[in-house]
């Protein structure tokens, strides 16, 4: 029921929305459940476990019963607080835990087998058949038990990612917060002032409070626009930290209003991640319920929501309203309901020495010990020392006392201290460093103690930080001294709800502590109290208190469950905002991408980078005859292949020699100006980091080339010998990968092609092999260097990128101008494997360069890094996995990179493992199949047959070892 | 998480590569027994208190840092450029 002339809603703009099939008309401003209340709608949902009807019971985040759905299809959102959910033109609602419908709901049978599913039920029912588990109690228990469900569809609400940085964060924007971010701004510091509400405010837009003499609610407005209106100061509403991190990281969930997130490309919502010097914990408190038999009754809510429904909504929640509560908030609630015109029909306050002046029935020294009513609360039953009555009521409002909201203080690991006068957990000082709490959150109540704690913190922090604080006046307001007498449970038969959101009864945590389920966390997860999206905000004191009783002990020694984040449900497509599909990984493209796709090669990814594997041509139905032609053309005429995405890094100075000799196996500094040298990396324990080339481009100028997976762990490892442990050489390093545009000009057929297209024309006298140099292109310089990958007579150029697209289509149209053509990296891998050229796939990081073969390239002249580890004994037996390689001699001719290789009369078991298959081909050179691999004394054994067996897809081939290089062995075509 | 680089300031910890104790930092010498380089490869401490680790500022100025961060408390502490530290003695 509305109520005439009270409210902050827009009731010139009247808004209508659907909740389970039915129309309703609600006021812009209205929340979802300010909206249905004002409809007279009292159920709103079904309880997690027991189908119990629940109906509204706060106002704000922390709501435990009133969980719904929005939307429909793939928009459709499930669990969301109806005291969150802004009413707006065309909602659409539906409760959720219910068949067929919330008023007729099946499983509300599980209420009636209550005593049956008390806490660990599940634990001790569903024990046996054991294979019945998964097949039949999970899924029925999974169907019976939940919320709300996902649509099944892919999201197609965006959000974004975004980042702000401030001196002073103040969390929440009521009294204390506000205050805190006037004090501060004034002084100067770069404030950020968050709120979850859509309105900043706090209480004060839900009590009938006046501050300096106006409405609260009105001094907020404006004091908010001043805050505004100062450039160093950004208001941020609808925005909830969900986390207090290191060093002052604080993660933040914005959701956008409606309209604007339905604008085109708009997105829903925002992740933030806030870095503040300073912050202000000015979150307020939350109130807690009292447990007595059926206190979860679709009517039964929080008092002090009760009168944020009253004074800030205009509704109320009920006819005729019992207030309960063992502190002053419940006289506050029923003051208020009286001054709106609502009828009151008893004041329940268990203290036996309150007084009240109020017209309205009081029970001093009472308790509500139970209701009645079947799908909405009816009437309550009174306690006192007069005996029981029982009194007609539609709306309990409950106050158990407040509890501070310090979730987010104890984020990083601290536990709240329990103060006795308040009984109430306190924030502890200084448990996340930078941030104090402040006001409510403080176990200040009065809203002048919070107005004055809160300017107090805020210009302290502006202080702390080196800005001069002015004069400041506290505005006037109540100062009304916080009184509460212990009230946890009401004693009496029936169930009693700790965690209505959780289905968690005193019974069950009285069970929890009689299994001896006595520490707090092991009781949490026996019963879930305080579980899932709730993380105790109503349920966790009362229910401590419980259990405290339950063992003997105090509260203080009882303790606390941990808070963790999200303070607030945080959707994980909130938290992966711009992750998804181009999002997910950058991408690396070469110079030659465009003119790749063009020709139609598909691309495989090498890193981020994105290589062609193939260029098909007519006629080509399968991708190993067009691998087959490109090697052939490699082989008989010249082939063109981009690899630029090799790492280059440049490194120069006077010892950069030295540097060099340092990190690569072999001497590098007596290379010659002009020439290359091929080099290996080891790691410091002695196995093979990554090899490459070395060009020596000057005295003190090399250039060097790192495979394309390892470039960026070389250039950090570069850099950490560099600094770290050589930080006396005179050197300096650039990665120069993106630099450059570099393509292999392969086959005999290669110098040909380049001389027709270089401004002065090279030869074997004065670009012999492993010579590297200066050369032009139509007056560009490029840097050749004549290196091989495939054992072919070849080179590789080098243009600054932007030459680079133009440069690759050059090259193809010249080569196959010479019968020869583009290649990928399918026949890259196949010349490369004919030739017994190493990559990644057998310096995989447990190789050395013994196993490789190429343990004479350790200089003994010099230190090298890896070099006295790669000297121990087990890294040199001779019985270790070393480099061969192998061709099919039996029926089956197939090889498959990671078989393992087994004597030929051994069993195929682990225990008579020989070795493994790293790399393997179809090699059209040699014409069969041939592979690499590691095989135990490997060298030792050529010309031996082992049994290549692949378990995973079924392959056994008898093989041949033969030696690694397979195709001129002798390198004549190289020099050639 | 966030670390103070030397060079450009306080920066979030995801500009950083982490690479575990400033005990690289130690290099034996080529002559050093076996045991010194078992012991620099391979034993490290874990510390619930105070300790020196190694961090790539990446995404920054391709300094390596050596950051002096306490395990228990995440405070951090201090970082000072990996190459003074080293020529401080803790290099070669």
């Amino acid at each position: 029921m509305r109520i005439e002339g009270k409210g902050l809603i827009e009731r010139g703009t009247p808004v209508s929305f659907t909740f389970d099939g039915a129309r309703y008309q609600g006021y812009e401003g209205d929340t979802l459940a300010s909206a249905l209340l004002a409809n007279g709608v009292r159920m709103v949902g079904r309880s997690f476990k027991y189908h119990r009807p629940r109906g509204v019971m706060t106002a704000g985040s922390e709501e435990p019963n009133a969980l719904v759905t929005i939307g429909l299809g793939a928009a459709q959102e499930p669990n969301l607080r109806a005291t969150t959910v802004e009413v707006r033109e065309g909602l659409w609602a539906r409760s959720q835990n219910r068949w067929p419908t919330l008023g007729y709901d099946l499983l509300a049978l599980n209420d009636l087998a209550a005593p049956f599913l008390g806490a660990g039920f599940y634990y001790k029912t569903f024990m046996w058949p054991r294979r019945f588990w998964e097949r039949v109690y999970e899924p029925i228990i999974r169907r019976a038990a939940g919320l709300g469900a996902l649509s099944g569809a892919p999201d197609e609400d965006r959000y974004e990612r975004a980042f702000a940085h401030c001196d002073l964060l103040v969390i929440g924007a009521g009294p204390t917060g506000l205050m805190a971010a006037l004090g501060a701004a004034k002084a100067g510091a770069d404030v950020i002032l968050a709120d979850e509400d859509t309105t900043p405010g706090g209480r004060l837009l839900a009590e009938t409070i006046e501050v300096d003499g106006v409405a609260g609610a009105i001094w907020a407005k404006e004091m908010v626009a001043e805050l505004a209106a100062m450039p160093n100061v950004r208001v941020m509403t609808r925005t909830a930290i969900t986390g207090a991190y290191d060093q002052g990281t604080y993660a933040a969930l914005e959701t956008r209003p409606y309209a604007m997130a339905r604008r085109p490309g708009a997105t829903v919502g925002t992740f933030w991640r806030l870095v503040a010097r300073r912050t202000v914990l000015a979150a307020g408190a939350l109130e807690r319920p009292i447990a007595f038999a059926n206190n979860d009754r679709p009517g039964v809510m929080m008092a002090g929501a009760v009168r944020a429904y009253v004074n800030r909504w205009g509704v109320a929640p009920g006819g005729s309203v019992v207030v309960f509560g063992n502190n002053d908030s419940a006289h506050r609630t029923a003051a208020d309901l009286l001054e709106a015109g609502v009828h009151v029909a008893a004041l329940v306050d268990s203290r036996h020495y309150a007084t009240c002046d109020l017209d309205l029935p009081f029970y001093p020294g009472a308790e509500v010990c139970g209701t009645q009513g079947r799908r909405a609360l009816e009437s309550v039953t009174i306690r006192s020392a007069r005996g029981e009555v029982r009194i007609r009521a539609d709306c309990l409002a409950v106050s158990g006392g407040w509890n501070p909201s310090m979730h987010l203080a104890c984020h990083m690991t601290a536990r709240p201290v329990w103060n006795a006068d308040l009984l109430a957990f306190l924030p502890p000082d200084g448990a996340v460093p930078g941030m104090v709490a402040a006001g409510a959150a403080a176990g200040e109540f009065s809203t002048r103690a919070c107005l004055a704690a809160g300017l107090r913190a805020g210009q302290e922090v502006a202080r702390d930080l080196g800005f001069k604080t002015g004069d400041l006046a506290v505005p006037m307001a109540e100062d009304a001294p916080y009184d509460i007498f212990p009230l946890w449970q009401v004693p009496g038969r029936g169930r009693a709800w700790l965690d209505f959101q959780n289905d968690v009864t005193v019974k069950d945590v009285e069970q929890a502590a009689l299994e001896n389920f006595r520490s707090v966390e092991h009781m949490k997860r026996y019963t879930t109290q305080g579980m899932a999206p709730d993380q105790g905000k109503n349920s966790n004191v009362a229910a401590l208190a419980v259990l405290a009783d339950a063992t003997g002990r105090g509260i203080p020694e009882t303790g606390t469950t941990t808070f963790r984040p999200p303070y607030v449900p945080v959707p994980i497509a909130a938290m992966g905002a711009g992750a998804s599909g181009k999002g997910f990984a950058p991408e690396r493209h070469t110079t030659s991408h465009a003119e790749t796709e063009q020709r139609g090669a598909p691309m495989i990814e090498a890193g981020l980078w994105y290589r062609p594997s193939y260029f098909s041509r007519p006629g080509e139905t399968h991708w190993r005859q067009s691998c087959d032609r490109e090697v052939n053309m490699v082989r008989h005429a010249v082939g063109v292949c981009d690899v630029s995405t090799l790492g280059k890094i440049d490194i120069q100075g006077p010892d950069a020699g030295a540097f060099l000799d340092f990190v690569y196996t072999s001497m590098m500094s007596t290379l010659a100006v002009g020439r290359v040298r091929y080099g290996l990396m080891l790691r410091e324990d002695g196995h093979v980091m990554d090899d490459g080339t070395s060009a020596r481009l000057a005295e003190n100028h090399y250039l060097i080339t790192t495979t394309t997976a390892a470039a960026g762990q070389v250039m950090r490892h570069l850099e950490f010998v560099h600094q770290a442990l050589r930080p006396d050489l005179d050197v300096r390093l650039a990665s120069v990968t993106e630099t450059w545009a570099q393509f292999a000009v392969a086959g005999p057929k290669s110098r040909a092609l380049l001389n027709g297209l270089l401004d002065a024309p090279v030869d074997d006298a004065r670009f012999p092999y492993m010579a590297c140099g200066t050369v032009h292109i139509g007056g560009i310089s490029a840097r050749l260097f004549r290196i091989s990958f495939s054992g072919e007579h070849a080179y590789e150029i080098a243009v600054p990128a932007r030459y680079g697209a133009a440069l690759f289509t050059e090259l193809v149209s010249r080569a196959e101008a010479m019968e020869g053509g583009a290649y990928g990296m399918e026949a890259l891998n196949v010349l490369r494997i004919e030739k017994g050229f190493i990559t990644h796939a057998e310096i995989h990081g447990r190789t050395t360069a013994f196993d490789i073969g190429m343990q004479r390239m350790i200089s003994a002249k010099k230190d090298c890094i890896g070099k006295a580890a790669a000297a121990r004994p087990g890294l040199v037996d001779e019985a270790r996995e070393q480099l061969v390689a192998l061709k099919p001699v039996g029926a089956v001719k197939e090889i498959l990179a990671g078989a393992h290789l087994f004597n030929a009369g051994d069993p195929a078991t682990r225990d008579h493992d020989q070795g493994y298959v790293t790399s393997a081909c179809y090699s059209p050179t040699l014409g069969h199949v041939i592979g690499l691999g590691f095989l135990k004394a490997g060298r030792a054994r050529m010309g031996e047959r082992v049994r290549m067996v692949d378990h995973l897809r079924g392959s056994d081939t008898l093989c041949e070892v033969i030696e690694p290089v397979q195709f001129d062995p002798d390198g004549g075509r190289l020099r050639g | 998480m966030r670390l103070t680089c030397p060079v450009c300031g306080e920066r979030d910890r995801r500009e950083f590569t982490y690479s575990g104790a400033a005990v690289a930092l130690e290099r034996p010498g080529a002559e050093a027994m076996p045991e010194a380089w078992d012991d620099y490869l391979h034993n490290r401490d874990n510390p619930a208190g105070v300790t020196r680790d190694l961090w790539y500022h990446e995404q920054g100025c391709a300094a390596w840092i050596v950051v002096t961060r306490n395990t228990i408390t995440h405070e951090v502490l201090g970082a000072t450029l990996a190459s003074e530290a080293a020529r401080a003695g803790g290099g070669r």
